[in-house]
């Protein structure tokens, strides 16, 4: 009886503590890699601008998860409305560590910028319960 | 083989336009993956299986159309959009699609 809500509790505290923790890391570790790649341009343009004449398609994707805090946050939430600030942190640094990764692609062929940049968020392999999976896929051609 | 999702590839022109191809793949997520990604849902974070399993469905999609572009006498696939959909429980497909073009360096 008395542990149908230790394990819930500890589930929450476990995903609230370690989660944060995780979150910090991240965006400490988002903010030094994209102060690395400054002088690299991205454009969502199909405009291909003068003096470049090599073209190489590059993509970066993650694959995130929702931990148990946030998602008993957000059915809360659910229930009021509102903006929902947990999902919202999580899918900022997933999109920024998909554009990481792809900038990263681009370094890799000297590129100093990215045309014609799309993003892309979709759910994946969502289990009977409908808690899914979260992945961005980001994609563009750096041009040299 | 050249990609891109531009309409066009510096240097170089289309001469021919050879119409749309396409690839797709649906992959099943499997058990020892589920039981890690079990754990992630807890504590939340990224889920490096899964990153690879569907970069892994990319390629394997992006193989497909260029398959399909090769057999059409095309030497690259230009406007190439991407798309991905939950299909059903613990499934996902992953569509590329593109224009097959003969392009010449000016």
């Amino acid at each position: 009886m008395i542990f149908s809500f230790i394990i819930p509790i500890s589930l929450v505290l476990l995903g609230f503590i370690v989660g944060r923790i995780n979150e910090a890391r991240h965006f400490a570790d988002l903010e030094e890699r994209e102060d690395s790649f400054k002088h690299v341009v991205l454009s969502d343009l199909k405009t291909i601008p003068e003096g470049m004449n090599r073209s190489q398609f590059v993509s970066g994707s993650v694959v995130i998860s929702i931990d148990y805090y946030k998602r008993i946050i957000a059915s809360i939430r659910m229930f009021f409305g509102g903006e929902v600030a947990s999902y919202q942190s999580l899918l900022t640094r997933a999109r920024r560590e998909a554009i990481l990764r792809m900038i990263d692609e681009a370094d890799d062929y000297d590129s100093k910028y990215i045309a014609n940049i799309r993003i892309e968020t979709s759910k994946v392999f969502e289990n009977d319960e409908g808690i899914g999976s979260l992945e961005v896929y980001a994609y563009g051609t750096a041009l040299s | 083989m050249q990609i891109s999702n531009l309409e066009s590839i510096p240097g170089t022109k289309i001469i021919k336009h050879l119409g749309m191809v396409q690839g797709n793949t649906v992959r099943a997520k499997h058990v020892g993956r589920d039981i890690l990604a079990g754990l992630k849902n807890i504590i939340g974070g990224e889920l490096h299986a899964y990153t690879e399993l569907l970069t892994e469905s990319r390629q394997q999609s992006t193989d497909r159309m260029i398959a399909q572009a090769t057999a059409m006498g095309a030497n690259a696939v230009l406007n190439v959009r991407f798309s991905t959909s939950s299909v059903s429980a613990g499934a996902s497909e992953i569509y590329v699609y593109g224009t097959a073009v003969v392009v010449e360096t000016e």
